[in-house]
């Protein structure tokens, strides 16, 4: 390790260089340039990663609103308040959002802002195609908004079976917006994936190999190689569906050679992954909080991280539990089933691990890890009402009910929404150098708990009696409306605790108190350096002696010296050992981002109403890429002066 | 300062105007009774008439900006056996639909009448069978089929085996009179 | 309301079950999934299929519930001991400890979730197992949004056709076979079975039998569009000897009008919009595309499970049925007051 880091002290340029000249060097070459424009052509991680996830906030609430229009209208039996076109539309809205523009979107925006902290490093890797893949999303997220306030809502589910979704069963463009929806957000999704993928392997700090990774970030990787491994079908599925209905293939058409299976087999091989691409970075959130509120290290680092991987492989193995009303033959429900209830013992490790943590440490009961006990209490019965959708015969029954409703709103808010929120309260003073206030936080928590489980609990009864999931109303007759009743005042309190929330960051980002670098002495790198973080990070690069830097480590622990401050450039260090290999330049801003994601806009938008915006739109694209490849002049000194003989390398051993 | 004004002004302007075209494209119009086209014509047998012509408004079909009228008139062509004659519009006992050719006219209320009045060699009356929304809807359906309605508003292809292409892709066919002696 | 008349007559068959539920409902403290009864309920089960799955279902409850408890239990213990505690520092052997415990955990949780798969392979066989005997079978065919009901019968005479109503004699294993006309939709009668899917281009079989005489009603569980809440439909289970008896009325055409009130009203129904969708046997009344209209009367619902099957409610359906059921594929109707009550009158003659 120290080997490592005199070498890249010996290697550098400028190492006498004194600290303050350092900082305002790397402040003027790491900073955002002013102005709209100059805002607009950020990229900074942390700039991106803070707008990412505002906005996915902003769709998790409009999401929410559409759950409490919903919940108003199933109050009661036979209510007229929203007619069955609106609702469909809502339902799906609703799905749509929480799943593609919320759920996938924040957990890889925290990633995107804590990432590049947690492994120590000055940027996310491609950090044009970070800025790209944000207005992406965004405007995928506004156009599916767009067009459902102009009465063209997706209205057939937020997995979109066809035939239903197809072209003779959904006339007008629907359909069409939702398929298109999906591309953008895959789009964006994989991008993210992949630059996450290359910040974890390639721009950790020295020292930090794969055996101390922070959990938050192995969570990530994990999330990152399965988003890789499941967009792509569903971006195959969601393709397939839109050359049906634009021009007339017949991919789900069964009279034609076609089978609407295939859209759920493809669907599904995507959709339950999603499932675990939601949760595993709750995961990982989960044990930064509880490692950090309890004092000591997570119990059983080894048995958590194979069992993310495990959770990993084993989530592509089980898509078929989704479709056992149709007809699967006896050997392939045995085999889902299997592997249904398999996945059950990853989960098991890792909740066993933090209860061990938790009793061998000392709790701190701060908002956080409040939130990650209501997780334990939420997600253990989630995941045990998933043990009974494992088996065929119970699924039989309960499949598409309001029991199925139950169950995946235990596993995604219990899974992810709370251990999200405690990572909001965690992470807020990093992000604002402010806490929020710990008051409002724990009415926003009981609230929440008892909200939720007042909202969701009744349910799995529902479920039972006989109430199928996506009815837009119900008879009075069927006794259903007491329960629901119930699910709706659940539904409000939820309301109540998230305004709560809303209240708090508006309240504390002005007045909060102020966090310093550590306010909850945790151990991992993003702690290392000022809250808010400065443009560049740190100041010098960290080196890293264990899983738990800030806790483990002597005073005196070397940093690296000798990158140069007057150009972006960062250190590239080894997959394995995270020993320093090179150094790189990164890019700066730039605005050919926010045009390229524009032109590619217009291209998918288009290409909903005639396949000629295909070849049409693909020409500023090109420009557009082009211009954002074009080499400077500037750009190319830089890189030269950046480049060193290999001459020097004398002392590699 | 008021150049950004009339801007603002234009693109909500843009903006109201895509929201009705999307807005009436993408409405489900359900349970309506739009008034029936005048059918009080009766059935012309002849072309030739002595005088100047008559002028006549053209009437509008709401129904041919609504995605969902037409597809509903795609049901209706199959609910009440259409094909039966007309084979999915490429024609067989009845004359063809999804042609250029026009015996008794192309406009909505002339297809209007030959549903409601029915034709010479065939053509059934479907006078008080039929309510006037659904006619409506299957003009808009049968238009559809020579390609006369835009793009975006009509059918994608079937969920069977392909008869036909799907109306959307079906190139516009520009009407033109057939004297009736030629059908079959 | 027929369904509420239904409802009391519910009762269970599991004798034996009845004490392992009641000690589930006291152990779990979750007295809430007791009160499950009714006539779409999968905790009530009127029928083998039914029974097994939801011996499975108080199984799996008992033991989820003991487990989610000893979870809790244990996490909140060693949240408030490790509260109590002063030192941070482990006990010497703390981390051997920790870890023989979780080895320990996971080992049980392995063992709980392979018994749990046993059960519910069993389970699953049995309920996949077929019936050597020659059943009754039934084709029921999902529409947007009603259901079209096919008995089959070697003599082509014999075959039956109705909609949204299925008769079977009790104690018989009863085959159905499943298919579609337009989107994916889902066959559920909870009392009796689990679901299975609709889908166009297939054809799904399902084995029922229902135990004791009753009507159970079921739903459309796959969502199918607008009216997909309004997709319902009844299960009749009654002795081999009534159901017999429904069959040859069902079988015969409908009964001519036995006055003029309702001559009138047959006359109403072939002259106007009905005859384009609906087949009456015994008249010239014979396009499929909407449900058969022969034995309406006898029937307990209108419109798939919508409304009961009244003089006014049929009246008001036919009208505009649009108010019920928005978007449904009935259009209005514009009929005299007169020409509606004798249309009313003779439809409701057809028993």
């Amino acid at each position: 390790m120290s080997q490592a880091t005199k070498t890249i002290i010996r290697k550098g340029t400028r190492v006498s260089m004194d600290d303050e000249r350092e900082r305002q060097r790397l402040e003027q070459t790491w900073r955002t340039p002013g102005g709209w424009l100059g805002r607009l052509s950020s990229v900074d991680h942390k700039v991106i990663g803070k707008r990412f996830i505002i906005t996915a906030f902003i769709f998790f609430l409009l999401g929410g609103i559409e759950a409490v229009l919903m919940r108003i209208q199933l109050a009661r039996p036979e209510s007229r308040l929203i007619g069955p076109d609106l609702y469909n539309q809502i339902f799906t809205m609703h799905g749509t959002t929480m799943m593609f523009l919320f759920a996938v979107p924040v957990m890889e925006a925290m990633a995107v802002y804590l990432v590049p902290l947690m492994v120590g490093t000055r940027a996310i890797a491609f950090p044009r195609l970070n800025a790209f893949s944000y207005y992406i999303y965004l405007f995928g997220g506004i156009f599916l908004y767009v067009m459902f306030l102009l009465n063209t809502g997706p209205d057939n589910g937020w997995f979109s079976y066809v035939p239903l979704a197809g072209p003779q069963y959904a006339p007008g463009k629907r359909a069409d917006v939702w398929a298109q929806l999906i591309t953008f957000t895959e789009v964006s999704a994989l991008i993210v994936a992949v630059e996450l993928v290359v910040t974890i392997f390639k721009l950790r700090a020295p020292g930090m190999s794969l055996n101390r990774i922070p959990m938050f970030v192995w969570a990530m990787l994990v999330t990152s190689f399965m988003i890789i491994f499941a967009m792509p079908t569903v971006a195959l599925d969601s393709t397939c569906l839109i050359l049906d209905r634009l021009v007339s293939t017949h991919f789900f058409n069964q009279a034609e050679g076609g089978d609407p299976l295939l859209w759920q087999h493809l669907f599904w091989f995507f959709g339950h992954p999603e499932v675990y691409i939601i949760f595993i970075p709750a995961l990982g959130m989960v044990s930064s909080i509880i490692g950090t509120f309890t004092r000591r290290p997570v119990f059983g680092y080894l048995a958590l991280v194979l069992s993310l991987i495990a959770t990993a492989f084993i989530g592509f193995g089980l898509w078929v539990h989704h479709m056992f009303a149709t007809d699967v033959p006896q050997l392939g429900q045995s085999f889902f089933t299997a592997a249904s209830m398999m996945i059950a013992v990853p989960s098991g490790v890792q909740v066993f691990c933090w209860i061990a943590t938790l009793w061998a440490g000392r709790p701190i009961f701060k908002t956080p890890l409040l939130f990650v006990l209501g997780f334990f209490f939420i997600f253990i019965l989630g995941g045990l009402s998933g043990v009974m959708l494992a088996s065929v015969p119970l699924d039989l029954q309960v499949h598409d009910t309001f029991f199925v409703v139950a169950h995946f709103h235990y596993v995604l808010i219990g899974g992810a929404v709370f251990p999200l929120f405690g990572g909001f309260y965690y992470w807020f003073p990093k992000i604002t150098g402010r806490l929020l206030n710990e008051t409002l936080g724990k009415w926003n928590f009981w609230l929440l708990l008892i909200g939720f489980n007042l909202t969701f609990f009744p349910m799995h009864q529902l479920g039972l009696q006989g109430m199928p999931r996506r009815v837009y109303t119900y008879l009075p007759e069927m006794g259903w409306g007491g329960l629901n009743l119930l699910a709706t005042v659940g539904g409000l309190i939820m309301t109540i605790s998230v305004l709560l929330f809303i209240i708090n960051v508006f309240r504390s980002r002005r007045s909060g108190e102020p966090a310093g670098d550590n306010p909850w002495g945790a151990s991992t790198l993003e702690w290392a350096t000022s809250s808010p973080p400065q443009n560049y990070n740190f100041l010098y690069i960290p080196t890293v002696a264990g899983r738990d830097p800030l806790w483990e480590q002597a005073e005196d622990q070397p940093v690296v010296t000798g990158l140069r401050s007057d150009i972006r450039e960062v250190l590239v260090t080894y997959t394995l050992d995270a020993e320093p290999d090179h150094r790189i330049k990164f890019p700066n801003p730039s605005i050919w981002p926010l045009l390229a994601a524009i032109a590619t806009t217009g291209l998918f938008i288009g290409s909903i109403f005639t396949p000629w915006a295909v070849p049409i739109g693909a020409v500023p694209v090109t420009v557009t890429l082009i211009g954002w490849f074009w080499p400077t002049a500037k750009g190319h000194r830089e890189q030269l002066a950046s480049e060193e003989q290999p001459a020097e390398a004398e002392d590699q051993p | 300062m008021r150049r950004a004004r009339d801007q603002l002004t234009a693109l909500f302007l843009l903006a109201l105007i895509l929201a009705l075209i999307a807005c009436e494209r993408e409405h489900r119009r359900i349970g309506e009774s739009p008034p029936p086209a005048a059918t009080t014509e009766g059935v012309r047998q002849s072309d030739l008439q002595p005088g100047e012509p008559q002028p006549k408004a053209a009437i509008e079909n709401l129904y041919e900006k609504n995605a969902y009228a037409v597809s509903e008139g795609k049901r209706l062509f199959d609910w009440y056996n259409c094909s039966g004659c007309h084979s999915h519009g490429g024609g067989g006992m009845g004359p063809p639909l999804m042609d250029a050719e026009w015996i008794y006219g192309s406009n909505p209320e002339n297809i209007y009448s030959t549903i409601v009045e029915g034709r010479p060699n065939g053509m059934p009356s479907f006078r008080d069978k039929i309510g006037s929304q659904e006619i409506w809807e299957l003009v808009a359906y049968v238009r559809s089929l020579s390609g006369l309605l835009p793009k975006d508003i009509s059918g994608g292809r079937d969920d069977h085996m392909a008869a036909k292409p799907a109306e959307q892709s079906t190139p516009r066919e520009k009407p033109v009179p057939k004297p009736a002696e030629h059908s079959q | 309301m027929p369904l509420l008349l239904l409802t009391g007559s519910a009762r269970r068959t599991a004798k034996n079950w009845r004490a392992l539920r009641a000690y589930a409902g006291l152990v779990v403290g979750l007295l809430f999934f007791t009160g499950c009864r009714g006539v779409q309920s999968a905790v009530d089960p009127a029928g083998p299929q039914a029974l097994r799955i939801s011996k499975l279902w108080w199984t799996m409850l008992i033991v989820c519930s003991a487990v989610f408890i000893i979870v809790l239990a244990v996490l909140l213990y060693s949240v408030f001991r490790a509260h109590r505690r002063n030192r941070v520092a482990d006990e010497p052997g703390t981390e051997q400890r920790l870890t023989r415990t979780i080895s320990g955990a996971v080992l049980v949780t392995v063992v709980i979730l392979f018994g749990l798969l046993i059960a519910s392979a069993l389970t699953g066989r049995a309920l996949s197992s077929q019936p050597e005997q020659d059943v009754l079978t039934i084709e029921v065919v999902g529409h947007q949004w009603w259901w079209e009901v096919q008995y089959d019968d070697p003599l082509p005479v014999r075959t039956l056709k109705t909609a949204n109503e299925i008769h079977i004699p009790t104690g018989q294993v009863v085959m159905l076979k499943l298919t579609s006309h337009d989107v994916i939709h889902s066959f559920w009668a909870p009392n009796l079975h689990g679901k299975k899917d609709l889908i166009p281009g297939h054809v799904a079989l399902i084995w029922i039998q229902a135990d004791r005489p009753g009507v159970y009603r079921g739903q459309c569980a796959e969502f199918c569009g607008a009216q997909h809440a309004h997709m319902a439909f009844l299960v009749v289970a009654e002795s081999p000897e009534r159901f017999a008896d429904w069959y040859e009325k069902q079988l015969k055409p409908a009964a001519s009008p036995a006055d003029a009130a309702l001559s009138h009203g047959q006359q109403v129904f072939l002259t106007s919009r009905c005859v384009m969708c609906h087949t009456i046997r015994g008249t010239t009344a014979a396009a499929i595309s909407g449900p058969d209209l022969t034995h309406l009367a006898s029937r307990g619902t209108l419109a798939a499970g919508t409304l009961p099957n009244t003089p006014d409610h049929l009246g008001g359906w036919v009208v505009n049925s649009q108010v019920a059921k928005p978007g449904n594929h009935m259009p209005p109707n514009e009929l005299s007051p007169e020409d509606l009550q004798s249309l009313v009158s003779y439809l409701e003659s057809l028993h």
